[in-house]
């Protein structure tokens, strides 16, 4: 069905802002259209194609650091003669990697994962591409500023790695950056007082967090301002509910790291002494600096923002699990208005819990008290959506095409996630388990087969969209099943590794520390890194398929209608790929955006456009009294 | 394709785009000097008995820069208000008022309060010499009347050389007047209008110093926040100065002939930006000179 055509005399809408450009139509040249464009598609993909790069690249950087915890000490066979060429000789001499880089690789694994990764693809790559389709809006509000802050990103991405080749090397005081650590490291003889990798990290952060500042904006505006006549807020799609909320995470909890960012920087090149206390010693001399600042301060400035950014990275992939839940089990999402309420209320309970990360600081049992309460009480709204999900499955007839394995293997992944969640929020577990290879495993349990097997569903989902063409089926499952066996058996050993007292931050995964003595399954802790970073390697390799599926479907792939999935949301009345400006014509709302086996109809979907018809009006009045307007 | 409502309103929602997007910004940058403003809190909750100075800026100075503030807001609106009446010439004069206002403020910040500071040097005392210049720092009533104690000597270092040599085994400070008269009722508090430092001349063994700084960022956690709140502060003022000067020029005025009420929107979005900025130095101004 050519769904753009559905509504011949529907397009009466009519704006006095609308005429005074459409004369100016006309061909860009390649670097206006492809590289410096205003378009929402291309800076969608932009984002997407770089975000996708960064999360490879962070990846290796871990497949790095999985052979010195493997193989503690020894020299890394064959890349290790090359890797001190690309990142200085003094990181790998002889191919065995220094405490200092195993140190750098770790703070930029966690920082490019996250911040150069996994946000530019969930939430810019996919809310920028998909989020004004699905509004039926002609563009974002600000294609200027949206542009913008794809180039701020960019900015932000080539000094974070830009720090790897300063003297010294990249940042590696951890992803978190705590101080005086961070304040103190990468100073001193051989070091630039500027360009070196602790300054670099923080001036890269100040260009991400103004992108995704900058985005934030856009996206609250877009979705207020652009959205298709008759879409209400009821209306629409789960995807663009969790994208408003994201940016809202964004545009309020990144100002304040934004403030603690600045302050380490002047710590740093200004002497200051936000976060230092007074009577510091450094390599056994006294620092002269005025102290009476707290290092505590930093924590609480950082995971202000380290919380809410964990929503910020889970709940765009609800949003895409949503929409391809619905799609492939050919119903209606259970449970749409709660899930939207609870999206919202995690939205706002998320400001509340930032410091169930700083059990071990000493805080006092009145605000651990609060802060174990407010995290507990988050788990409600998740529990909701997740439970949400599983029960729109009930009774579908479901198809299990690509994007739909992802989707079913990320439910029980992210559940696993979740759950094993919940020790970690009682203070008097976490005393135990803080910093052990148990939290490592359970944040990753959520962003790494939650989050990321989210982002693969949607990219398989929505190429059609942006190429015409699908990617293939086949080559699609080899991605899959590879991955999804390699995420269990690198992350669940895990769990086993911290309850055996295993460090995160340890250099040689354990093997000097007599409490990993003790065994599990006749496996002491840190020999069950060797069958981890075997399956991290494998893993590695897993992706390859979906590297050259990906590239070889652009231009070969099977062609396909504009709405190759029959499913019902607005951006597949869209030509494939959209032409500038989206729409043929002008889409109007009629309904909400599940109608999937609507009884009485010929077909077993109903788009968002499909006119409501007077015999539907007046059944649905007996049935559904509330849907009909 | 043009997008929608960037200079009408959405009949719905009743605001343009632009409305939206800056209330938006603003709300991140509460956000961001919420941080800040936070920081000085904790900061200043934690600070010892003695480590957090009073009285070191320039009141007069700093309520003449607050009125030039509010000035330059009121005539800010005064611009946006003449636009909508569509008199250009107004909007022209109302305009170059603000961008005046908001210069001289830089202009203040820049060349003479913060410079001064560069100058004006403080010298910690160890505990133990504390009672050796008990006579500058009058701590024995101070502890009789239930105050804070003194652990600072303050002014003018008059031999700045004794910084780097390590022979010279004293520093000469030029004092602040607290310390002439450490026990005079009128110093406990500090005074409304600036003093200079004093000729009288005190010397203060290297030996007894546990540090001397001058009062830049490096001072004390005060002037850390002071010097980093002002100056992200000094930094909204410049970057709204520099749109109200590209909307001030002769490029603007074609935008006015094609579509004023585009360029009206133009100025109340700036102008709320602007507002913004007077609002934040209305947090700032008693927080680091008066309390």
């Amino acid at each position: 069905m050519d769904a753009s055509t559905a509504f011949p005399a529907a397009a009466g809408h009519h704006d006095p802002d609308a005429h005074a450009g459409e004369h100016e139509h006309h061909e860009l040249g390649f670097w206006r259209k492809y590289i410096f464009s205003t378009d929402h598609k291309v800076i969608g993909i932009q984002y997407g194609l770089c975000g996708l790069v960064f999360l490879f690249f962070g990846f290796s950087l871990m497949m790095i650091m999985r052979w010195q915890l493997a193989y503690p000490g020894q020299a890394l066979p064959f890349l290790g003669k090359w890797l001190p060429y690309f990142f200085g000789a003094n990181t790998m001499p002889d191919g065995k990697m220094t405490p200092e880089f195993y140190n750098s690789l770790g703070a930029m694994h966690g920082t490019i994962m996250i911040f150069l990764g996994v946000v530019p693809v969930a939430f810019a790559a996919f809310g920028n591409f998909v989020v004004p389709l699905q509004i039926g809006a002609p563009d974002m509000t600000f294609p200027k500023v949206n542009a913008a802050s794809f180039w701020a990103f960019g900015v932000g991405g080539v000094i974070m790695l830009t720090s790897f080749f300063v003297p010294g090397g990249a940042a590696k005081s951890g992803w978190t950056s705590y101080v005086p650590l961070a304040a103190i490291a990468d100073k001193g003889a051989g070091y630039h007082p500027i360009f070196n990798g602790q300054s670099l990290w923080l001036i890269g952060f100040i260009f991400l967090i103004s992108s995704s500042l900058l985005g934030a904006i856009n996206f609250i505006t877009t979705i207020i301002q652009l959205r298709a006549k008759g879409l209400t807020w009821m209306r629409l799609p789960f995807f663009v509910w969790a994208q408003f909320v994201t940016a809202f995470l964004l545009l309020l909890a990144f100002p304040p790291l934004e403030a603690a960012i600045v302050m380490q920087l002047m710590d740093r090149t200004a002497a200051t002494s936000f976060f230092l206390p007074a009577g510091m010693i450094v390599n056994g001399a006294p620092v002269h600096i005025s102290g009476g600042g707290s290092p505590i301060l930093w924590q609480h400035l950082f995971w202000f923002l380290g919380h809410p950014e964990v929503y910020v990275l889970i709940l765009p992939a609800f949003g895409i699990v949503a929409e391809i839940l619905a799609n492939n089990s050919r119903k209606p999402l259970w449970g749409y208005k709660s899930l939207v309420f609870s999206v919202l209320v995690i939205g706002f309970l998320s400001f509340v819990v930032w410091a169930h990360h700083m059990w071990l600081t000493g805080m006092g049992s009145t605000v651990s008290a609060f802060f174990q309460t407010t995290t507990l009480l988050i788990s409600i709204p998740s529990v909701i959506i997740l439970s949400a999900f599983f029960i729109s499955l009930w009774g579908g007839s479901i198809r299990f095409n690509v994007p739909m394995l992802w989707v079913t293997a990320f439910l029980p992944m992210f559940g696993i996630g979740g759950l094993t969640g919940i020790p970690l929020a009682f203070n008097s577990a976490d005393l135990y388990l803080h910093d052990t290879y148990y939290v490592i495993a359970h944040f990753h349990y959520i962003v790494a087969p939650g989050t990321i097997f989210g982002l693969f569903a949607g990219i398989y989902y929505w190429f059609p969209k942006a190429t015409g063409r699908t990617m293939n089926e086949f080559w699609g499952k080899v991605h899959f099943w590879p991955s999804l066996i390699c995420m269990n058996v690198i992350f669940l050993p895990m769990f086993l590794q911290g309850m055996l007292g295993m460090h995160r931050r340890w250099y040689d995964g354990g093997q000097g520390w007599t409490l990993a003595g003790e065994h599990i399954w006749g496996l002491t802790g840190f020999q069950w890194n060797t069958p981890i970073s075997w399956a991290a390697w494998i893993m590695g390799l897993a992706q390859i398929p979906f590297i050259i599926n990906f590239f070889w479907s652009i231009k070969h792939g099977k062609k396909v209608n504009d709405n190759p999935w029959e499913a019902t949301t607005l951006e597949w009345t869209a030509p494939s790929p959209p032409p500038h400006g989206n729409f043929v014509t002008t889409p109007i709302a009629y309904r909400g955006p599940y109608e999937y086996s609507l009884p009485g109809r010929d077909k077993d979907f109903t788009m968002q456009n499909e006119p409501v018809e007077p015999a539907e009006r007046s059944r649905r009045a007996t049935v559904e009294p509330v849907l009909v307007h | 394709m043009e997008i929608p409502y960037t200079i009408s309103t959405r009949p719905d929602t009743g605001l343009w785009n632009a409305k939206i997007g800056i209330w938006l910004f603003l709300a991140s940058e509460v956000m961001l000097f919420g941080g800040l403003f936070s920081a000085y809190v904790f900061l200043r909750l934690d600070a010892q008995p003695g480590e957090w100075p009073h009285g070191l800026l320039n009141v007069p100075v700093g309520t003449m820069n607050t009125a030039i503030l509010i000035m330059s807001s009121v005539t800010v609106v005064l611009a946006w208000a003449a636009l909508k009446m569509r008199r250009y010439r107004a909007y022209w004069w109302y305009m170059l008022a603000t961008i005046m206002c908001g210069v001289i403020f830089l202009f203040v910040k820049l060349y003479y309060e913060w410079p001064q500071k560069f100058e004006h040097y403080g010298i910690f005392l160890k505990p133990a010499a504390l009672e050796k210049y008990e006579r500058y720092l009058g701590n024995t009533r101070r502890t009789e009347k239930g105050m804070e104690p003194r652990i600072e000597i303050s002014g003018h270092l008059h031999n700045p050389e004794a910084l780097k040599d390590a022979n010279i085994k004293e520093y000469e400070i030029g004092l602040d007047p607290v310390y002439v008269e450490p026990n005079n009722p009128a110093n406990d508090r500090p005074h409304f209008l600036y003093v200079p430092p004093t000729d009288h001349i005190a010397k203060i063994e290297k030996e007894d110093v546990e540090r001397i700084d001058s009062f830049g960022p490096w001072h004390s956690a005060y002037f850390a926040s002071y010097f980093t709140i002002t100056g992200l502060h000094g930094a909204h003022v410049l970057a709204g100065v520099l749109v109200f000067i590209y909307m001030w020029l002769p490029v603007s005025k074609k935008l006015y002939q094609r579509n004023p009420e585009h360029l009206a929107n133009r100025v109340e979005v700036s102008g709320l930006f602007w507002h913004f900025v007077d609002l934040i130095w209305i947090f700032v101004f008693p927080l680091f000179y008066l309390l």
